[in-house]
């Protein structure tokens, strides 16, 4: 194997080895970087896709060596020096040091951050239960997984995608599912009110009994094990597995000992970069200025992680640009192929192609006159479409779509106006 | 073992050998193989691996779903008669010797 970090020195030292930590060493490499490269990250295998963990792979479909993203013999022949199982715990910045666990400490030139996010916890009654499950790492779904077989009830806590992608699994296999969720409608973060109407009712017709505006009270149990979920209007759902899938938090505790800004996600700038020139985050932990949001926001997506890994590897290499890249989204929950391009939340105007009743169409959400994203269901070109008319210079407006009769293949092969 | 090449818009060839991955698209991202992006990991959602097959091999490929047929119809690079998404390409020693062309643009 060669090495290609110079004793304990890496010029690019990347802290998380999943999707986006990946990908700024394979982007370094692709742009002709050719200083020495490391990657670390605390889990015991390679990186590997989390997608299918909550369809696939719990259901028995995709195997754990399926998911893996690059194979070593590439990392090996690219010189990335992987170190997987190891903990980072602490930045020295004067000596540009990272320290893992193990006492180890590691110089960089430059220190990528891109360590993740981690399920939010339940922490009310009954949270020590054998039997409340999350669904974020390999690790985590080969136990649920397991616990499935012998599970006859399963209730979940959020309907964000994680948790209606494992209901329409459990749901599938036969087994009881209910879904318990704060707010008054699914995915209410993500999509528009009006395809989470459609998704409520389809899966309610899958068997799934959906629970909104309700809080969990407690999670009961018998001889330490989960036996149901006591929401507050005093109702019990049976249960023997109970998934909780109420988002996500950043992994910024690094960044913030080390005295760098966290707000919910290390905050970086439009380069990617940190107060500290010496240090980027990337991924699901980086707070950063979204121009198609026109706001900070964190995003946790395969999208997001492979582009700023792409976009930090660029500026390394010499090339800084800003981060920009059209946000995208999917979820495929049972049959339905959910997906997103741009951000629709508090858009004001949609246009629907396609047949809603056969469960393919498209929604074009508008904002100001402006084409602001669209949602597609079991219409992936679509989705395509609308990633291409998005990355345009010059946003569609309005009028021009409907003059095109919203054929999204004659608007994304348009040149810009 | 299988050995794919795949033929750059420029005319390089590249031969991967592809090991015990289960589609086209994986050979390829497996070597770093610029051009090949499989962005969504093969889900079939995002239309980045998308290859010509030489004409030789296209009856030899496993028939186009419905759902690849319209995802081909809105690749980066007008699609062809010989347009398939890699990642729908099973890998098998029945596919020795295949040669895709790659496409100016995936994204």
């Amino acid at each position: 194997m060669t090495k290609t970090a110079d004793g304990d020195h890496a010029d690019v030292l990347i802290v998380g080895a999943g999707q986006a930590g990946l990908q700024a060493a394979l982007s370094l490499r692709e742009e002709g970087f050719a200083g020495s490269i490391r990657l670390v990250g605390e889990e015991p295998m390679l990186p590997y896709q989390r997608p299918p963990l909550s369809k696939g792979f719990v259901q028995g479909t995709a195997s754990a060596d399926s998911l893996v993203l690059r194979p070593r013999s590439l990392l090996d022949e690219l010189r990335v020096d992987i170190h997987c199982d190891a903990r980072a715990t602490a930045i020295d910045r004067a000596r540009q040091e990272l320290v893992l666990l193990d006492g180890r400490r590691l110089a960089y030139g430059h220190l990528v951050l891109a360590t993740g996010s981690r399920a939010r916890r339940w922490n009310g009654p009954g949270a020590e239960l054998d039997g409340i499950m999350y669904l974020r790492s390999m690790t985590d779904a080969a136990a649920l997984k397991e616990r499935l077989g012998q599970a006859c009830n399963v209730v979940v806590v959020g309907a964000g995608f994680i948790g209606l992608e494992f209901a329409s699994v459990v749901a599938k296999a036969g087994l009881a599912v209910n879904v318990v969720e704060a707010a008054d409608r699914p995915m209410a973060r993500c999509v528009t009110p009006t395809m989470s109407a459609l998704f409520r009712q389809w899966h309610e017709e899958a068997g799934i009994a959906m629970h909104f505006g309700a809080r969990l009270a407690a999670i009961e149990g018998k001889a330490g094990q989960v036996a149901g979920v006591r929401l507050d209007d005093d109702r019990l759902l049976p249960a023997d597995i109970v998934l909780i899938g109420i988002g996500g938090i950043a992994n910024d505790e690094l960044a913030a000992q080390a005295g760098l800004a966290v707000d919910s996600g290390v905050v970086v700038d439009e380069l990617l970069l940190t107060e500290d020139p010496a240090i980027s985050a990337i991924g699901d932990c980086a707070s950063h200025p979204n121009v198609f949001a026109g706001a900070r926001m964190r995003v946790e997506s395969v999208q997001n992680a492979i582009d700023q890994g792409r976009t930090v590897a660029a500026r390394l290499a010499g090339k800084p640009l800003p981060y920009r890249a059209v946000p995208w989204f999917w979820s495929d929950q049972g049959s339905l192929k959910l997906q997103m391009a741009g951000l629709v939340a508090q858009t004001d105007r949609l246009i629907e192609i396609g047949s809603r009743h056969e469960r393919r169409f498209s929604l074009l959400a508008f904002r100001d006159g402006v084409f602001a994203g669209a949602e597609t269901v079991n219409r992936p070109a679509d989705n395509m479409l609308a990633r291409r008319i998005l990355a345009k210079p010059v946003p569609l407006g309005f009028a021009e779509a409907e003059a095109a009769g919203f054929d999204l293949k004659a608007l994304a092969a348009a040149a810009p106006a | 073992m299988p050995t794919i090449t795949f033929v750059r818009p420029d005319g390089e060839r590249i031969a991967v050998e592809a090991g015990n991955t289960e589609s086209v698209m994986l050979a390829a991202v497996g070597r770093q193989v610029a051009g090949i992006l499989g962005e969504c990991g093969g889900s079939m959602t995002c239309a980045t691996c998308h290859v010509f097959v030489a004409p030789e091999w296209l009856d030899r490929l496993p028939p186009m779903s419905a759902a690849e047929d319209e995802l081909l119809d809105a690749t980066a690079t007008e699609r062809g008669h010989n347009s398939r998404l890699s990642c729908q390409i099973p890998l098998s020693e029945a596919l020795d010797g295949l040669v895709v062309e790659l496409p100016e643009m995936q994204i």
